[in-house]
């Protein structure tokens, strides 16, 4: 069998329902195989674009996301994309073309060293050099990109590898020397940190991206209210408990709220679970929660200590290791520090002026017309303006740049969650710098009717660096201004075939709104106007500790 | 503090550029580091001498066995035995050639090469006694030196892998 139509096989043998990309010489081969294939593949604009959907598709559906790019520019362009899932923990599986085995080397017309080039963004990745290891390495591919702490594969397949000849021989199972994540938690740590729960008279959960990555989100708010304790989040982390419930404080870090933050700084137990202490969320290491004892529960052992000193490491999948700490702690009620939090949570809540249109106004009305939607952002303040006003209800709710912060990952993202998730309304809280940088998307949503909704905070500038320069470099605005509200992204939308709005002013967010909502079935884009001064508050200013924490306007 | 780590690596080509890259990507700082094969034909070993703190060890053995072809990282700083091969060829002149034969036996040391005003002189042994050597052969000339790094063993009956 050709090996092109055994790879393709293969796929379909890994449960693989679409495929995003974008076809070329080195990869022919490969895409004349699919043509007989039930996969679904969808041709993005862009292969930063497939990397991002398959990114977004994988974060929505919890699935293995899969991307196609053919050699040398088609590869290069997918090193954001991959390095961006690198960060997130995202697993999904890159597949390019390469030139025929006999040419590498010799900078042949269309060769880059892809898999040089992303080995330091990848979990791993191969170059396959003999047809007979390619179905192999296939099934390494997906297992290692979806198992243990998850991440980005690439392989690199040449073009003369996917034309040899082949049996189609699919391993059922694979054991790899160097590769056994560890799942079940050493019970002796579990005792130690259930006697430090026990111990504690202000305990607080901190819930990080590994939370939904385990499907742990039913015993992480077990825990929280057998403890009971209060449960801050980072970025990654939002939905890991429902953000609703009394319990939660929402997200911590730069841009979180201060209660939160206080809360997590004034705590003497932190029960860190599948998170990475990034400096976005602990702020300066030397001033962060200095009372605080640490359990940290990771399944990547790396993780543990990298960044904080810890008491209580638990290596682990996180639902296991919850669901068994849950069996052996008690309910102790510590009403002092329930009051304290509850009262800096009254004195210090995330507030912003009415006055004109505000931003966060856009996102609290989203947050009400479609509570259960799908919420992807861009980077810069519109994400962090979605994260403190987007309260979200489930798991998978809430999908973000979090690591490598991408401008442009939020629109594709979209895309990939509604394929992923088509009953679902998936809408990217975008910044119009931000949506430029993946615009071309547009006609792919158009093209397969993949109706995904654009809201941007159009303030016209690189907002959140404007913020910085307006804060710490005297308001000298260098490079920030680009403009946007002499854009019509109405126009540009209606251009490309799908719906645009502009909203001038706050009176009328809700009337577009309810005409999202009436479009249910085509791409809308939103452009909201609003004032271009409005900043991101509270902020933890760079090198400051959490409770150095600064409100502002 | 330097340690020494010795790291199982499956036998394929691209590995040691993956740890190499690990290394640099990391910021961690490689002393030395060799690459030979092994009893099994499909692992390759490798022998890094790497500079840092405890936590810088911490990391690297940490970093190092999350790369798939890494089967197993051992520290084998202490209770080892190690060594190391240098070639060094040094200048020998008629009325010195007796005192460096000399000094060559006393380290155990052998000429493999003779030139007409130079030797070249094989010695094996830890860092410590090659440093010690070298710096005697400065005061007739060094020339030119090769060292190999580092290979280490656990001492007694069990292997460094286990
Ligand atoms: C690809 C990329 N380039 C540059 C940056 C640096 N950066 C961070 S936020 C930001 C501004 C984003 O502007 P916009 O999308 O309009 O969002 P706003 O902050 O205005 O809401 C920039 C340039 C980045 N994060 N990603
Ligand atoms: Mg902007």
């Amino acid at each position: 069998m050709r090996a092109a139509d055994a790879f393709v096989r293969a796929l379909e043998k890994e449960g693989v329902e679409v495929v995003f990309g974008i076809p070329g010489g080195a990869i022919l081969e490969i895409y004349d195989a699919l043509y007989d294939s039930n996969i679904k593949h969808i041709t993005t604009r862009h292969e930063q674009g497939a990397t991002h959907a398959a990114d977004g598709y994988a974060r929505a559906s919890g699935k293995v996301g899969v991307a196609f790019a053919t050699s040398g520019p088609g590869a290069t362009n997918t090193v954001t994309g991959i390095a961006n899932a690198y960060m997130d923990s995202s697993p999904i599986v890159v597949f390019t073309g390469q030139v025929a085995r006999s040419l590498i080397g010799n900078d042949a017309f269309q060769e880059a060293d892809i898999t040089g080039i992303t080995m330091p963004i990848t979990k791993h990745n191969y170059l396959v050099t003999d047809p007979k290891k390619l179905l192999r390495i296939v099934k390494e591919a997906f297992h290692i990109a979806s198992t243990g702490r998850p991440g980005p594969v690439l392989v690199d397949i040449p073009k003369d590898v996917s034309q040899a000849d082949i049996e189609f021989d699919y391993p059922s199972k694979i054991e790899l020397m160097g590769y056994k994540p560890k799942y079940e938690g050493h019970p002796m740590q579990i005792k130690k940190a259930a006697e430090l729960i026990m111990k504690s008279e202000r305990p607080i959960i901190l819930a990080g991206g590994g939370v939904k990555i385990a499907n742990a989100n039913k015993e992480l708010t077990e825990l929280a209210e057998t403890i009971p304790a209060f449960v801050v989040t980072t970025l990654m982390g939002k939905g890991s408990i429902s953000e609703y419930h009394p319990l939660c404080l929402g997200f911590v870090g730069m841009h979180g709220s201060k209660y939160a933050n206080y809360a997590l700084s004034e705590s003497d137990l932190i029960i860190a679970v599948g998170c990475r202490f990034s400096d976005r969320t602990i702020g300066n290491t030397a001033l962060f929660a200095p009372d605080a004892k640490i359990i940290h529960i990771d399944i990547d052992p790396a993780e543990i200590g990298k960044n904080v000193r810890v008491d209580v490491p638990i290596v682990g999948d996180a639902k296991r290791i919850l669901s068994q700490l849950i069996k052996v702690i008690q309910y102790k009620q510590r009403k002092e520090w329930e009051e304290k939090v509850r009262e800096w949570r009254e004195k210090f809540p995330l507030k912003y002026s009415k006055q004109g249109f505000k931003p966060q106004y856009v996102i609290e009305k989203a947050c009400e017309f479609f509570p259960d939607a799908i919420i992807t952002t861009e980077v810069g303040q519109n994400q962090m303006w979605a994260a403190q006003f987007f309260k979200v209800k489930h798991p998978r709710q809430f999908i973000s740049s979090g690591g490598l912060g991408t401008m442009g990952f939020g629109f594709p993202a979209a895309m990939g969650a509604k394929v992923a998730c088509p009953d679902r309304e998936v809408i990217d809280i975008a910044g119009d710098g931000s949506f430029l940088m993946n615009i071309q998307e547009l006609a792919t949503c158009v093209h397969y009717e993949i109706p995904v909704k654009v809201f941007i905070l159009n303030n016209g500038y690189l907002g959140m660096v404007r913020q910085w320069q307006q804060l710490f470099y005297k308001e000298r605005y260098s490079a920030t201004c680009i403009g946007c509200e002499k854009v019509s992204f109405e126009k540009i939308a209606n251009g490309f075939g799908a719906l645009g709005i502009t909203v001038e002013k706050a009176s009328e967010v809700e009337s577009a709104l309810r005409i999202v909502k009436e479009n249910k079935d085509v791409p809308v884009v939103v452009d909201f106007r609003v004032d271009f001064q409005a900043n991101v508050f509270p902020m933890v200013p760079p090198g400051k500790g959490l409770k150095d924490i600064i409100e502002g306007e | 503090m330097k340690y020494t780590i010795a790291v199982l690596v499956e036998n394929k080509p691209g590995v040691l550029a993956r740890v190499a890259s690990l290394f640099r990507r990391r910021g961690f700082n490689i002393e030395s580091l060799t690459v030979g094969t092994t009893e099994r034909e499909d692992l390759s070993r490798m022998t890094i001498v790497v500079n840092g703190d405890e936590k810088v060890l911490e990391q690297v053995t940490k970093q190092l066995n999350k790369l798939i072809e890494v089967i197993k990282v051992s520290d084998v700083t202490m209770n080892s035995v190690e060594r190391e091969l240098c070639l060094i060829r040094v200048n020998s002149p008629p009325e010195k050639r007796g005192e460096i034969i000399e000094l060559t036996n006393i380290f155990r040391g052998r000429i493999v090469d003779v030139a007409k005003d130079s030797f070249i002189i094989e010695i094996t042994g830890d860092e410590d006694k090659i440093n010690a050597f070298i710096d005697l052969m400065r005061i007739y000339g060094i020339k030119e030196v090769a060292r190999t790094g580092k290979v280490a063993m656990v001492r007694g009956g069990r292997n460094s892998e286990k």
